[in-house]
């Protein structure tokens, strides 16, 4: 199927941010250094942090389970290289705090865990395949960090038809996933027959924004003999957000409050389809990923392959170091990344970029009224009227703003984005969806 | 380094498109009205769009300093207000009803409510109809154009739908110039107040707002089509006693009014439905002034009176939220 001859889908909203990523996209992916010490938060995925099961002193390989998972919804974690365990102790978090985390000292010589073995996928069922995937710690890597064998585990009612691989990448300025799609196209088809498999469905669309045309050349080609279908989406922010890529994809709406296993539909990332086939093939968990680092404050923006747990400031360093003084250092995308408090923290499973912006890359500041001008409600995919919530929030009536749907917000920032009076809605939006949540808990 | 950096939450990242700018090129919109307002009307013109402008930065300055609220005057919208007052003006205005004007929009068109973005009414058309209603000779004194460079005389002379109205009242028939003279509506070349008279200037404006993306479609569309249809149709049935649509179209402030001060972002609905459920309403409220009622002109009173259901009207048509569904598998 030729690309051109694509129709392309999208959904209704959004809009078109500077697209930032010319400066990473024709970097091929190189593997970062080790570094002097690794720093594996037990806390990396959406759900129960991970339990230590090592202390200072143990000797680990590549790959060896040091943190076990503590319920259903979590993941156990890994060494990312082969060493020595120096602490197990608070160190910062990307989240902004001090986290429990398992601190190894590298020996160099960086070699797997034997006990590590692979297996051919054909000879596994789908529960021997998911409880591999399990086992591996394997996260939503499009920065969500959802368990993936949650998302493997419909209940028997809900019938799963449509496996959608998100190779969107919506987010300015962020190239691992187009990369990714380019360089490893084998392992990340590998991973979607694994995903099938475990589904037990046929039917696999990935979805990839019309900015990455070599990208959706080359998986349509190379997908084309497996049946698996490549849908070219249109370029506009947030394409990759999950609802609306089912959307754009499929045409079905999840309801509100649910998940896309309701409409039929599970997600993955294109990164998390490559980690699946590793998981399985060669046994080996989710231990390392590609960051693109980028961003005007960093002198060569690369794309690199990270041990997980390696600092921010090594990768800056593997960059040629900072391109002047850094105002804000953006874990993620400059639409939805989190801001960090300094290059200390580790990089971890969810992160898919780090961003430096110097002061003349940051918009204002200071806001005015709102001018009622409606461009937050034509931009939000959610089709809210953010205004009306955030001027509720910021006179706390939480009950009022509860009318307007805050909940279903997926926190994009489209609305703040495009806001002409500079208002911070997607921030007043959080905070009226954290007080309303409180008193849900409450009652 | 540290304490140097920003925390803020996302997004990191911001359009630039702000208030200021918005308002700027609202403002660029109108120069060719403004244009062709001096061109027709000569140096009067220019000095009531000046007095406008410099009265309501001045009230809009002073009444934040009193307030002891923070200096708007950056944002720009004082400015266009004062422009979009002086389009409303008639060319022959004295110095006293701009300038009283200028401070009727400001302190008790917007100010009073809280400034900028509070207001429930066009600032402008507030300041226009205060003076209609109280200045009923200044503001019906009409001119006809004396154009710069031509040796005409600004004479006294009725506008179009002014002339009409009286027609029909005297005669109950169309006067001739509600049939012909269309040419000339076009171009601007007749009497009325200084925004009104050319259709061209005014199209061009709103063209750029729309190519800007400023204003949307809605309104100017649900209005004027509004207008030609509800128009159209008594026009229809009694072509003796009602005027041809393009005569609704061309004179008096139609298109200012549909291009500019309906689509007055603060005082119109958010939402697609909601823009075109108030331009109807506009429409039909300045058909029906401006054939049933006592003054001959109707927009200002028609966006005005729709300016007061925007509350109402937003509440109506609040967009369909992505996922209020039921599950479709």
């Amino acid at each position: 199927m030729s690309v051109k001859a694509m129709n392309l889908k999208t959904f209704k909203g959004g809009l078109h941010p500077p697209d930032g990523k010319h400066d990473s996209a024709t970097k091929a992916i190189e593997t970062c250094p080790l570094p002097e010490e690794l720093v594996i938060p037990l806390a990396q995925h959406i759900g129960a942090p991970a339990e230590a099961c090592v202390e200072v002193g143990t000797r680990v390989k590549k790959g060896s389970l040091i943190g076990k998972a503590k319920g259903f919804v979590s993941v156990p974690v890994h060494a990312s290289t082969s060493g020595e365990v120096i602490a197990v102790e608070p160190r910062l978090h990307p989240m902004g705090k001090a986290l429990p985390a398992i601190v190894i000292k590298p020996d160099g010589e960086d070699c797997w865990d034997e006990n590590l073995t692979g297996a051919d996928p054909e000879t596994l069922s789908a529960e021997e395949l998911k409880s591999r995937i399990l086992d591996a710690g394997i996260v939503g890597m499009g920065g969500a960090t959802f368990p993936a064998h949650v998302k493997l585990s419909p209940p028997p009612e809900k019938q799963i038809d449509t496996l959608i691989l998100n190779g969107v990448e919506c987010e300015p300025f962020l190239t691992a996933d187009h990369r990714i799609m380019l360089e490893e196209t084998e392992r990340i088809l590998d991973g979607i027959d694994i995903l099938r498999k475990v589904l037990g469905i046929d039917r696999a669309v990935i979805g990839i924004e019309d900015n990455k045309p070599d990208a959706i050349e080359k998986m349509a080609r190379e997908a084309a003999s497996r049946n698996i279908e490549v849908q070219a989406l249109e370029v506009k922010y947030p394409q990759g957000a999950e609802k609306q890529l089912i959307d754009a994809i499929t045409g079905r709406q999840v309801p509100s409050g649910t998940l896309p296993m309701e409409v039929g539909v599970v997600v993955h990332n294109v990164g998390t389809a490559a980690a699946i086939s590793d998981a399985v093939r060669l046994g080996r968990p989710l231990v390392e990923r590609v960051i693109s680092i980028t961003g005007p404050g960093v002198n060569t923006p690369k794309n690199l392959l990270v041990r997980i747990g390696t600092s921010l400031e090594f990768l800056v360093e593997q960059c040629d170091g900072l391109n002047g003084d850094p105002a804000k250092i953006i874990m993620g995308g400059p639409m939805m990344g989190q801001a960090q408090l300094s290059l200390e923290p580790p990089a971890i499973r969810g992160t898919s970029g780090l961003l430096i912006f110097r002061k003349q890359d940051l918009p204002r500041l200071e806001s005015g009224p709102c001018i009622r001008c409606g461009r937050c409600i034509g931009v939000c995919p959610i089709h809210l009227q953010p205004t009306t919530i955030a001027a509720y929030a910021r006179l706390d009536l939480f009950d009022e703003a509860a009318d307007y749907h805050p909940l279903d917000c997926i926190e994009c920032g489209c609305c703040t984005y495009i806001c002409p009076a500079t208002l911070p809605l997607v921030q007043s939006i959080r905070y009226a969806k954290a007080a309303i949540m409180a008193k849900k808990r409450t009652l | 380094m540290e304490n140097q950096l920003y925390l803020s939450s996302s997004p990191h990242i911001h359009s630039g498109e702000t208030t200021d700018k918005v308002m700027r090129k609202v403002i660029y919109a109108l120069l060719p009205a403004c244009a062709v307002a001096i061109y027709f009307f000569g140096l009067p013109a220019l000095m009531v769009l000046l007095l406008c402008t410099l009265g309501c930065v001045a009230a809009e300055g002073i009444s934040c300093k009193l307030q002891g609220r923070n200096m708007t005057l950056g944002d720009g919208s004082a400015a266009l207000t004062g422009i979009l007052l002086g389009l409303n003006l008639p060319p022959s205005s004295p110095w006293w009803l701009a300038l009283f004007g200028a401070a009727i929009a400001i302190l008790i068109g917007k100010q009073v409510y809280g400034g900028l973005g509070y207001n429930p009414f066009n600032p402008a058309l507030v300041a226009r109809v205060v003076l209609l209603i109280s200045f009923p000779v200044q503001m019906t004194s009409w001119t006809s154009p004396a154009p710069l460079g031509s040796d005409l005389d600004a004479v006294t002379s009725a506008t179009p739908l002014g002339a009409m109205k009286t027609a029909v009242m005297l005669t109950g028939k169309l006067p001739e110039l509600a049939h012909s003279g269309f040419s000339q509506y076009l171009i601007g070349n007749m009497a009325g107040s200084l925004g009104e008279v050319s259709a061209i200037a005014l199209l061009l404006g709103g063209g750029y707002l729309l190519w800007k993306r400023i204003i949307s479609w809605h309104i100017p569309v649900a209005f004027i089509g509004s207008v030609l249809i509800i128009g159209g149709i008594f026009w229809a049935v009694s072509p003796e006693k009602y005027p041809n649509p393009l005569f609704h179209l061309l004179t008096g402030g139609l298109l200012l009014g549909a291009l500019f001060m309906a689509t007055d972002m603060v005082t119109s609905p958010v939402t697609d439905k909601g823009m075109l459920i108030f331009g109807f309403g506009c429409g039909l409220l300045t058909v029906l002034i401006r054939l049933f009622g006592g003054y001959p002109e109707g927009v200002s009173f028609a966006i005005l009176l729709m300016n007061a259901a925007t509350p109402l009207i937003d509440r109506f048509c609040r967009p369909k939220i992505y996922g209020q569904v039921e599950a479709k598998v």
